[in-house]
């Protein structure tokens, strides 16, 4: 009973991790530009599909996942130079067709460049489960929390106490009110890109020795990361991280408990009803219109 | 007052010439399977418009009543007995339901909270039909018997052409109606300002929720038309690509825009067609026309050249 | 008698309390002024008043009824229209159908004559659209009835409003700053404007900050500082009082109202 349950919710945890990574990719534009970036998921496949392919070009590991990295920031900031910078001023709307434009091209390309079949990349510190408490765990799970926990302690260390940091945090509250005080607010949406970029990469090479990787896994998971970003309440980053996690767990313990079969039904059915309860998200502000 | 019906009527008539001289520059029925994909999409997308372009609301889940009504005609006559034709009204009737009921507190809220909620339900709505294969006939989708209408077998590219163009026009008409009436106008005014139509006696919930109904009975219609025309239906017509793709439609045409929504389905059905000559390169460069056109056109096709024709003709 | 009675009405947004205690009453063909330094609260009570905003305590009574939390639109079914400090028009409509839509109440409004437009519609239509011209040209607008209004210049947009508000034919008319960016001829405009309103026998409640206008049109005036009301009484009597005088109308001020 508790070994079961344990199991479920580290795996919850560990998927939850993931998506807690992609929705704080989604904040961090979002914050920044006002953009939802449709592509945010395939930061994840370039994470995940650049490591393999670069490993099995030669490369060790290590050198192979910051190859990975360096990959999705320059994608990310060439997402932001020559598709979100040229459009702006136009509508939300458009600019989310924009970004599902180059999820739809970025996939292309990673079909082309690499292939269309499933990959996987040996765990970081081997196969064997470790016992916890009577469950079953892989090591590469902690590995993908650890990494996870780290990333968002860098991210908070880096926007609370960094003058760039802060300049984010800035340009996220007020674009506008930025830009007078000097901030160059460009560089920082640039920034946003490539960071998202990275974070994303990041869960990429975590969690591909789990779940494998192939060039079309962007698209749900940046459904389920857009999903966790709203669940916490779009562009709180700490809304983010706990939707993140939240969204892993239900899925686990739904699929464990309830149907297999519903596994993704569990997250976006909770989603629907937190939001006809709370219509900012569990952790978003309530804006006053003024009028 | 004139001139404005005129645009109305001029509308309709081009659209019908389309129609009708099209077929002229086919050869072969393969063209006519394409066209009557982009009737079909074109449908669709002006539904939506009416949700997205005219009220404003956005909606990421649509492909769910699309595929609600591909299913309803797929499911009805060959496991429940149900005539094809009941089985499209009772489609249409399903979907209209259930917007209706999922849309009075989806459309409480607003911007991207709205959009995730309707996606969410077309996730829903796909699960479901993917996973309940006794009925549906799971991922691999199901065989869907021809529509017989008083003992004429409707089957053909070339006959369902006609019938796709001909729901087409009573769709365009339909929708280009709803702009000088009150309805329409309600539409428009919440979309510009959602708390100035309600000071001025909107209710502006009940009429999202009209036009989020109007346009899920669109979509019904649009995909049991398409289950008839193919004679096979899959869940990747309430999928989430199916979504975006009615949404992309809108979007590129021309949001509020009748027309556009038809430009807008006869660019993203034909050219992944046209593309597929590129084999591997087809998505690489679907994604890239994406961009490009909205880059450049950003209030969409439609507008944007309309705007362009005019400033020439003012030069 | 008065048609709109609001009683002890508070609100507060994280802790601050925006409006406090306030209360007023007007009566039809009356014409109600509430001034106030900037922050005062007077927008947030208009809010509160049109239902934009629920009130944390205090009541409001339209016509002897208590409609304390009613929606807007729901408001305006009983009578109560307003317009807007911050421009609140259907910037991609035209100005002639800006005031279409304030004439929404007054139409008949359903779903399958409108999707098949049926000639009751097209009938009704012609006569919506009569009557919103005519209210376009009492306000100097009907030139531009075919305009896109987000093209309007900033003071035609302030008329278009009242325009859009007279058009529900209210029994109540709020105007929240409806000379604000206008000059002295258009200002001198609105003002002709707002009395021939009052003379119709609407009740009109009147936000605004230029005092000549005030001073001159109103029968009324309630001041309020900092949420909370100040003082209330005919114009002569609000100018006199030494408290209104040093909170708000300063030297300056006086000076000016004394000309009016």
């Amino acid at each position: 009973m508790m070994a079961e349950f344990l199991q479920f919710l580290i795996s919850g945890l560990t998927v939850g991790a993931v998506y807690a990574l992609v929705a704080l990719g989604f904040t961090l534009i979002y914050n920044a530009s006002g953009v939802v970036n449709f592509a945010q998921g395939e930061f994840v496949m370039l994470g995940g599909m650049v490591t393999v392919f670069a490993s099995a070009a030669g490369m060790p590991l290590p050198l192979a996942a910051l190859i990975a990295i360096c990959a999705a920031i320059a994608i990310g900031l060439l997402l932001h130079r020559f598709a979100i910078e040229p459009a702006r001023g136009a509508s939300a709307v458009t600019l989310i067709i924009i970004t599902i434009g180059a999820s739809i091209l970025l996939r292309g390309v990673a079909a082309i460049a690499f292939d269309k079949q499933f990959h996987k990349l040996p765990a970081f510190t081997g196969d064997t489960p470790v016992d916890v408490l009577g469950a079953a765990v892989q090591p590469q799970s902690f590995w993908v929390l650890g990494g996870t926990a780290v990333v968002v302690l860098a991210l908070y260390v880096f926007l609370e106490h960094t003058l760039v940091g802060k300049a984010v945090l800035a340009t996220a509250a007020n674009r506008l009110a930025a830009r007078l005080v000097g901030i160059n607010t460009t560089t920082i949406m640039a920034l946003a890109f490539g960071g998202s970029a990275a974070i994303g990469a990041i869960a990429g090479i975590l969690v591909t020795p789990i779940t494998l990787t192939s060039y079309d896994v962007g698209t749900l998971l940046a459904l389920k990361g857009f999903a966790a970003a709203m669940l916490g309440g779009m562009g709180n980053p700490v809304g983010a991280v706990i939707g993140g996690l939240l969204l892993g767990l239900l899925e686990a313990f739904g699929a464990g408990y309830i149907s297999s079969t519903y596994k993704d039904a569990f997250a976006f059915l909770v989603i629907l009803i937190v939001l006809f309860a709370a219509p900012q998200g569990l952790f978003g502000r309530r804006v006053v219109e003024r009028v | 007052m004139r001139a404005l019906l005129n645009q109305r009527f001029v509308t309709l008539a081009v659209l019908a010439v389309v129609i009708a001289v099209l077929p002229l520059l086919f050869p072969s029925s393969y063209y006519f399977r394409v066209a009557s994909l982009v009737w079909v999409s074109a449908l669709a997308a002006i539904g939506l418009n009416i949700l997205m372009g005219q009220a404003g609301q956005v909606s990421l889940g649509h492909a769910a009543f699309f595929g609600i009504g591909a299913y309803a005609v797929a499911i009805g006559p060959t496991h429940l007995g149900i005539p094809p034709w009941a089985a499209l009204l009772i489609g249409a009737v399903l979907s209209a339901a259930l917007a209706y009921l999922v849309g009075r507190p989806i459309l409480r809220l607003k911007g991207h909270y709205l959009a995730i909620a309707t996606l969410g339900l077309g996730v829903l709505v796909a699960l479901v039909i993917t996973t309940e294969s006794r009925w549906t006939g799971g991922p691999d989708g199901m065989p869907v018997e021809r529509l017989s209408l008083f003992g004429w077998r409707v089957s053909g590219s070339y006959t369902w052409y006609w019938v796709t163009g001909g729901l087409l026009l009573v769709g365009t008409w339909i929708a280009l109606n709803l702009d000088e009436t009150p309805t329409g106008r309600a539409f428009r005014a919440l979309h510009d300002s959602e708390v100035a139509a309600q000071v001025v006696g909107v209710d502006v919930a009940r009429f999202k929720l009209q036009a989020f109904v109007i346009a899920a009975v669109y979509a019904s219609l649009a995909g049991s038309a398409l289950a008839f025309m193919n004679g096979f239906i899959n869940p990747d017509q309430a999928g989430f690509l199916h979504s975006v793709e009615l949404v992309t439609i809108v979007v590129l045409g021309g949001l509020g825009s009748v027309v556009g929504s038809i430009v807008g389905a006869a660019v993203l059905v034909t050219l992944p067609q046209a593309l597929t000559i590129f084999q591997e390169y087809e998505h690489l460069l679907l994604g890239l026309i994406i961009i490009v056109a909205m880059i450049f056109m950003r209030n969409g096709i439609v507008p944007s050249l309309s705007s362009l024709l005019l400033r020439r003709a003012r030069s | 008698m008065s048609i709109l009675k609001a009683t002890d009405i508070g609100i507060s947004f994280g802790g601050v309390k925006a409006v406090d205690g306030v209360s007023f009453s007007v009566s039809l063909g009356q014409i109600l002024s509430i001034i106030g330094p900037n922050g005062a609260g007077k927008t947030t009570l208009f809010n509160i008043v049109s239902g934009v905003y629920a009130a944390s305590g205090g009541s409001i009574h339209l016509a002897g009824e208590d409609v304390t939390g009613l929606a807007p639109h729901e408001l305006a079914a009983r009578g109560l229209s307003r317009t807007f400090q911050n421009l609140q028009i259907f910037q991609r409509m035209t100005a002639c159908e800006n005031v279409m839509v304030g004439r929404h109440l007054q139409e008949k409004c359903r779903l399958l004559p409108a999707l098949f437009r049926t000639p009751s519609v097209t009938r009704q239509n012609r006569e919506t659209r009569a009557a919103s011209l005519a209210l376009l040209a009492d306000v100097g607008l009907k030139d531009v009835a075919d305009i896109p209004a987000g093209s309007l210049p900033y003071g035609a947009c302030k008329r278009l409003e009242i325009a859009r508000a007279l058009a529900a034919e209210p029994r109540v008319l709020l105007l929240d700053e409806p000379a604000a960016g206008c000059n002295a001829v258009e200002t001198e405009e609105i003002d002709h404007l707002i009395k021939q309103v009052a003379e119709r026998g609407v009740a009109v409640v009147l936000v605004e900050h230029d005092m000549k206008l005030v001073m001159k049109i109103s029968d009324r005036i309630l001041v309020l500082e900092r949420g909370r009301p100040l003082a209330e009484g005919t114009p002569r009597e609000v100018r006199d009082d030494p408290r209104v005088l040093e909170a708000y109308l300063g030297q300056h001020g006086a000076r000016e109202a004394a000309r009016a």
